[in-house]
């Protein structure tokens, strides 16, 4: 099953295109990091994804089929907005009686257990929390809901590093515990490595590379080599970025698998996931589409057609 | 851990019953709790303060109207005094209370949305398995009955505080103002203000930009009604018996919409021969011949018609102006309704 997947989608604004021509296809079970340049798209790809806009072009479904925003979507997806957006003059405790009068399944005790570890009172105003605190409670509404999808826009953007922390904790006990899918946004790319195990990246309103951290990973290697060699070795294999330090050149590169061979005088290294994010990222051209075959089997029958 | 195995789920999406209507109840309550503690309670102590005021303006009126007899110097100086005391109370509450709905769309109806939008907790409150579409028709439904039934209320304590200045300063329940405060077309021009509110601000997305159109629009559509609309009811009359509309205006004069001239046969009155009959009825001062209005035209031939509205059509013309604002107040609902339903974020 998918959780997300999108084909053609598109959303313009006035003039511009915030998201064009996406096609996407992430799996359950993964925790999927949206990465990208603010203005890339992300928050309007998300805000397509849960519903709260709707597309100007091609289709969004998710959890396997529903049409996003539909119940079915709406009960199975929570959702925390960039910067929590709470109701500031509710207690903590009006909060929770109000999401859960708002919906069909949710899970009081966890909430207030949960509430209770992290030592936020029940009585305070939403808007006297902490921001750690507020993205606390508002990850905590998320959660008690039972999703089978948590779709983070930004979560982490406001907190400082420890909250950060306890924040990822929380996201990654529930996906232990409950097996819980997630796609969060972020540009701290550092954060993610811990965390996520399927990367989206976006820039310009496009979908630039997606795919299993593993397999991405797998799939791109840093090279090493004497710099007047770079450029004929550029024409021979797929370079994402080049990079040269005096006579040497680094060239992060895409290669069909770890056992590709190493060309003599270069030496090869394994590519760290903030590496490969910020080789695509100062590339906009470059892109790894390795996603499911079937959606490009689809675009290819839509073609067809 | 790049494969998780997720619980598979019976493929119960398809009949998901929608979470209950009444837990809306307290989500509104709970938000909106200022409204709907604060508009009552401040309507409740204008209603106490418009009875503890009205048992006086009674009490006077009733000496007043117990004087005899009435050209006596006593009596004159007692309706003097309740017009510069009591009638001044009472006019100064009933001009403010012509704007009692226009500020309660503005601050029950406005915000509704505007907030939210605002805010950013649309996200928050959007996303929930409840809807948003059924979110707003709660919010709504439950906000405009709960304002229109406080209105209602507070009208009929004004329309018996008012009771005794209708027939001290010749006005009739169909005077411009009066009609408006009773019956049940304050409630009705309540919970159109409410609608206006509601939509403004979710066209607006910002409260106080919504609050200013939300008054602006009210009080246009106040003043088109009462300059053009209302005498368009289909309920006027006409007549040439010249009785209605002689002698001093009282509590059962009926509301004068126009009046014309016929000459002989029906055809258009000669308006020369018009002008030189009721130059002899100046407005100020005694009339310079002894005859009635009536008389000196029918010596030219002429006939007078009138077109009115009687009193005691009251409750029909109540009946079409709240239906109307209340048709109108259901397709403004829908309206937010529906830009709820399709806004892009």
């Amino acid at each position: 099953m998918n959780v997300i997947e999108a084909s053609g989608l598109g959303k313009r604004y006035g003039g511009t295109w915030a998201v064009r021509e996406c096609a996407l296809a992430i799996p359950a079970g993964h925790v999927a990091a949206l990465v990208g340049p603010n203005g890339a798209g992300k928050t309007t790809l998300l805000n397509l994804a849960v519903g709260l806009a709707a597309p100007t072009a091609g289709i969004v479904t998710v959890l396997g089929g529903c049409s996003a925003g539909s119940p079915a979507a709406l009960d199975g997806i929570a959702f925390v907005a960039q910067n929590t957006p709470l109701y500031k003059n509710l207690s903590a405790a009006d909060m929770v009686h109000l999401t859960r009068n708002l919906n069909r399944r949710f899970d009081q005790g966890y909430a207030q257990d949960r509430l209770g570890e992290l030592g936020i009172p029940l009585n305070r105003k939403a808007g006297h929390l902490s921001g750690g605190q507020q993205a606390q409670l508002a990850l905590t509404l998320a959660l008690a809901r039972r999703p089978r999808l948590l779709v983070l826009d930004e979560p982490m953007a406001m907190l400082d590093p420890l909250a950060r922390h306890d924040f990822m904790a929380t996201v990654m006990t529930a996906v232990a515990d409950d097996g819980v899918s997630v796609l969060l946004s972020s540009h701290v790319l550092a954060e993610l490595e811990r965390v996520a195990d399927y990367l989206i990246l976006m820039s310009a309103g496009r979908v630039q590379v997606a795919g299993e951290v593993d397999d991405l990973l797998a799939c791109h290697r840093v090279l090493t080599g004497p710099a007047a060699e770079a450029g004929e070795y550029a024409e021979r294999s797929c370079v994402v970025h080049a990079r040269s330090g005096g006579a040497l050149a680094h060239l992060l590169v895409r290669t069909s698998g770890p056992t590709d061979p190493v060309p003599p005088g270069w030496d090869a290294h394994p590519v760290s996931l903030e590496e490969l994010s910020l080789a695509y990222l100062r590339a906009p051209g470059a892109a790894a589409l390795p996603g499911p075959a079937r959606i490009r089997n689809a675009e290819r029958a839509e073609v067809a057609k | 851990m790049t494969t998780l195995t997720v619980p598979t789920q019976p493929e119960q999406d398809h009949a998901l019953r929608p979470v209950p209507w009444r837990r809306m109840g307290w989500v509104t309550w709970r938000q909106h709790r200022p409204t709907l503690i604060s508009l009552p309670a401040l309507l409740g102590a204008v209603a106490v303060f418009l009875w503890i005021a009205g048992l006086r303006v009674h009490h006077d009126y009733a000496a007043l109207a117990a004087c005899r007899p009435f050209s006596s110097s006593a009596c004159q100086a007692l309706n003097t005094s309740f017009s510069r005391t009591d009638w001044t109370m009472g006019n100064t509450i009933h001009i403010v209370l012509q704007l009692a709905p226009a500020l309660i769309g503005a601050f029950a109806g406005a915000p509704l949305l505007a907030r939210e939008l605002e805010t950013g907790t649309f996200r928050h409150a959007w996303t929930q398995g409840f809807g948003r579409e059924r979110w707003a028709i709660a919010k709504l439904v439950l906000l405009a009955v709960a304002i229109t039934a406080a209105a209602e209320a507070f009208s009929q304590v004004f329309t018996w505080f008012f009771q005794p200045f209708i027939g001290q300063q010749s006005l009739t329940v169909l005077s411009a103002g009066v009609f408006d405060t009773r019956g049940i077309d304050f409630a009705a021009w309540t919970l159109a203000a409410f609608t206006i509110g509601a939509l403004a601000g979710m066209v607006i997305r910002r409260i106080l930009p919504a609050m200013a159109v939300t008054l602006g629009a009210y009080l246009s559509l106040d003043l088109l009604t009462w300059l053009v609309l209302r005498p368009h009811y289909p309920l006027a009359r006409v007549t040439s018996n010249p009785r209605l509309f002689s002698g001093q205006g009282s509590a059962s004069s009926p509301w004068l919409l126009s009046t014309w001239w016929t000459g002989p046969g029906g055809r258009p009155a000669n308006q020369a021969v018009v002008s030189r009959v009721l130059n002899l009825f100046p407005h100020n001062g005694p009339p310079t011949v002894n005859e009635t209005p009536a008389q000196a035209f029918a010596q030219h031939g002429i006939t007078q018609w009138w077109r009115y509205i009687p009193v005691s059509r009251f409750w029909p013309m109540q009946f079409i102006e709240s239906g109307w604002l209340f048709a109108l107040s259901v397709l403004l609902a829908s309206a937010t309704v529906w830009l709820v339903r399709r806004r892009a974020s």
